[in-house]
């Protein structure tokens, strides 16, 4: 594709930014696309006087894969390794959002073990997200410990994906219609292990952190949003939680069986860097709630529907019944098709609502996938929340915010 | 480093400042902070506890790039970013070395579109391509080993 | 609460010349693009629909009667319901109005809109490009793009194409 030269003037852009800036009162500083605490390639473009930022523009792209444009080139099944590299800290969730969307799109069942497994990697998914997150806002707080104990941890987690599906990160061990294998012997010791270990590690990272006066003072009153703001321009997920709103998608419409589990919604009203840091830390207590109670319920049975037009059927019997290696051939070489019907299917990721917006044209591959990306909107409020405030508070709000840039860019 | 290179070889005396010199950048490599995406997850997870790189003498990530010596590119490299990439690797001193971790930055990965450059050594030359999506903690580490005994065996003529 | 929306539907599509569908217990709402500023202020100012969603477009080429479709979703917290809106555009160039000031958030959402498939947003305060680099020609994600895929070096092929990849110079 051809490139040609536009000229990008400052005219441009000067809506964006104050009066002063064109004075030369103001400095216009960059805040590039590498930085380290920007979590990713995400650039800034700030307009300071002095240390405070008076209006900050986002500028994104830097990382855009163009993976819904992939999607439409690959069928169904095969098009699931891409959704695992969206949101890199939430690959399963990534993967669960797209297999609910297949399942609604072919009305296809899942069986209850599948759905149970489901949610237990899903809350360990959310763990391990919270534990990078809590890492990384600590070390750009200058809590640099933080980062080596949550790292820590999250190795177990990573160990018990790489023990069920043979890789720590970009599993796709969920499938359309339920998983790719059953659980190992030895799933459930590791995972009570797990469970047995984290609580208290959970109380030692409050203990270094809840009452630290330097950790309140470069949090507190920082970054404030209401809650009729957040709603006004789409916050979800944690972020909202922390301004008084308790909206859950695992509450209001829950998928995959969470509707069988009890816990609670963490809720904090201030609105500040603080209230998201506490609604995060409770959330693992709640995780953890849900993966005891999934794993003490877990049912025997199938792992995987059985439905033979969407399911390849299992390799021994393919010596035996026709129609099983007319299914296999079938599946393997043209892909399952789905109706010509949309679907919007969200989820609740660690950051926020991930919907999946999928549309099917008849044939095996999907017509439309769109991502309903929760980092991209909840983007778009720091150079609100950021007006008025101090560089150095800047990086506390956008670690508070949580974004992945892999989110936002898709 | 000068006049070594114009009094040639010689001999025991410019084998020896190979080893030292080779060894002391070997020794203390400070990477630089260019993690673009997932696989920028596991290259801190490889400088965490459990894979710890600073055994290695990766102490430390200095973000500025005046200040590094390796440029780990850890992440698929969209066009956008390609500039930026050329950029930052002109900013380096020399010597200076490039280790594509990941799929992505080795060939383009995944990922073979309109948005994504097919490989990091269209715009940077590369020392040690790292495989794996993402490489493990330990396969970027023995990709670093490599990259240490790729630079213990440099040769005088070859400094930059 | 799925029992609100019919309600809802009914009432819009009878103002609004529109027509609702259903699939999968999801609700669609098909809506002409001039009414598109006004449904939304009903469906937030009446109905208790505070969030937009989602936002994004489905390109039918090579028809080009409609030959978009931009999707909404909205959401009503409090009473938990969600809802689809369809809005037709035809033509290579469509124009749609914009609703930053009903929903701040539609701010990024049509930018990208614009971008990905070159739905020239009216009254948008800043239209720029904001995934692709600003000197890029072209919309990606429209089906008459191409994907751009680049030919894989085998063994057999990879001579010439060593030939033709950009290399750097040092």
């Amino acid at each position: 594709m051809t490139i040609q030269q536009i000229e990008i003037t400052t005219d441009e852009l000067r809506h964006l930014v104050s009066g002063r800036a064109m004075e030369g009162e103001t400095v216009l500083l960059n805040m590039g696309p590498q930085h380290p605490s920007t979590h990713g390639v995400l650039r800034l473009l700030l307009e300071l006087d002095g240390e405070t930022v008076i209006s900050c523009i986002p500028d994104i792209g830097y990382l855009h894969t163009g993976i819904e444009k992939n999607i439409e080139a690959k069928t169904y099944e095969k098009s699931e390794t891409m959704t695992d590299r969206l949101d890199y800290l939430n690959t399963m969730g990534n993967n669960l959002a797209y297999c609910l969307a297949i399942e609604k799109l072919v009305d296809l069942d899942v069986p209850e073990r599948a759905q149970a497994i489901r949610v237990i990697f899903t809350e360990l998914q959310r763990i391990s997200s919270h534990l990078v997150w809590l890492g990384t806002h600590a070390l750009d707080l200058a809590a640099m410990s933080m980062f080596f104990y949550t790292f820590n941890q999250r190795e177990r987690i990573l160990d018990i994906m790489e023990m069920c599906s043979g890789q720590r990160m970009m599993t796709t061990y969920f499938r359309p219609g339920g998983l790719w294998r059953d659980v190992p012997d030895g799933f459930e010791e590791t995972v009570r292990a797990f469970m047995d270990d984290f609580p208290r590690r959970v109380d030692d990272y409050e203990t270094l952190l809840n009452k630290n006066p330097i950790f309140l003072d470069r949090t507190k009153k920082i970054g404030v949003m209401t809650a009729e703001q957040g709603v006004a321009w789409g916050i979800t997920g944690p972020s909202l939680r922390g301004s008084g709103l308790a909206y859950d998608l695992r509450k209001d419409e829950p998928y995959s069986g969470y509707e069988q589990y009890d816990f609670e919604i963490p809720v904090a009203t201030e609105g500040d860097v603080y209230a998201r840091y506490w609604v995060r830390m409770q959330e693992f207590r709640q995780s953890l709630r849900i993966v005891r109670q999934a794993l003490d319920k877990l049912p025997k049975g199938p792992f995987r529907s059985n439905n033979r037009k969407f399911v390849p059927p299992p390799r021994a019997e393919l010596g035996t019944s026709m129609e099983a290696v007319i299914h296999h051939f079938k599946l393997w070489t043209e892909g399952f098709s789905a109706p010509k019907a949309s679907v919007y299917v969200p989820v609740e990721s660690p950051r926020g609502e991930l919907g999946v917006f999928l549309e099917g044209d008849g044939g095996p591959r999907p017509y439309r996938c769109y991502w309903r990306t929760p980092s991209f909107t909840n983007l778009q409020i720091v150079p609100l929340l950021s007006k008025g405030h101090l560089v150095a508070d800047l990086v506390a709000i956008i670690g508070s915010v949580d974004i992945v840039l892999g989110d936002v860019d898709r | 480093m000068g006049i070594e290179s114009k009094l040639g070889n010689l001999g025991i005396v410019t084998t020896s400042l190979e080893r030292v010199v080779n060894w002391g950048r070997a020794g203390a490599m400070w990477p630089m902070l260019f993690g673009l995406a997932c696989c920028a997850i596991e290259m801190m997870g490889s400088q965490a506890p459990d894979f710890d790189m600073s055994r290695f003498g990766m102490e430390l990530m200095r973000a500025s790039p005046r200040q590094s010596d390796l440029m780990i590119v850890a992440g698929r490299l969209s066009r956008k970013m390609a500039p930026v990439l050329r950029r930052l690797y002109d900013q380096m001193p020399a010597p200076k070395w490039v280790v594509s971790m990941g799929d992505c930055a080795s060939c383009g990965g995944v990922y073979n579109n309109y948005a994504i450059v097919q490989g990091v050594d269209e715009i940077v030359p590369v020392d040690v391509y790292v495989a794996g999506c993402p490489p493990r903690p330990e396969a970027l580490i023995h990709g670093i080993m490599t990259l240490h005994e790729k630079v213990r065996g440099e040769k005088i003529r070859e400094w930059a | 609460m799925n029992n609100a929306l019919p309600a809802i539907v009914n009432e819009l599509t009878a103002a609004f010349e529109s027509q609702g569908s259903e699939f999968r217990g999801q609700t669609s709402l098909l809506v002409p693009p001039r009414h598109i500023v006004s449904v939304a202020r009903a469906l937030r100012d009446q109905h208790g629909f505070d969030m937009l969603a989602a936002l994004s477009a489905v390109d039918y080429w090579p028809q080009q009667q409609p030959r978009f479709h931009a999707v909404y979703q909205f959401k009503n917290i409090a009473k938990k319901l969600r809802l689809e809106v369809r809005v037709p555009l035809e033509g290579n160039e469509p124009e749609l109005d914009t609703l930053t000031e009903i929903f701040p958030n539609a701010n990024w959402l049509e930018r990208e809109l614009w971008d990905m498939f070159g739905l020239r947003i009216k009254n948008h305060p800043d239209l720029r490009r904001i995934l692709m680099p600003e000197d890029w020609v072209g919309h990606p994600l429209r089906k008459d793009y191409p994907l751009g895929y680049e030919e894989v070096q085998f063994t057999f092929n990879f001579e010439e194409i060593e030939q033709r990849k950009p290399r750097p110079k040092d």
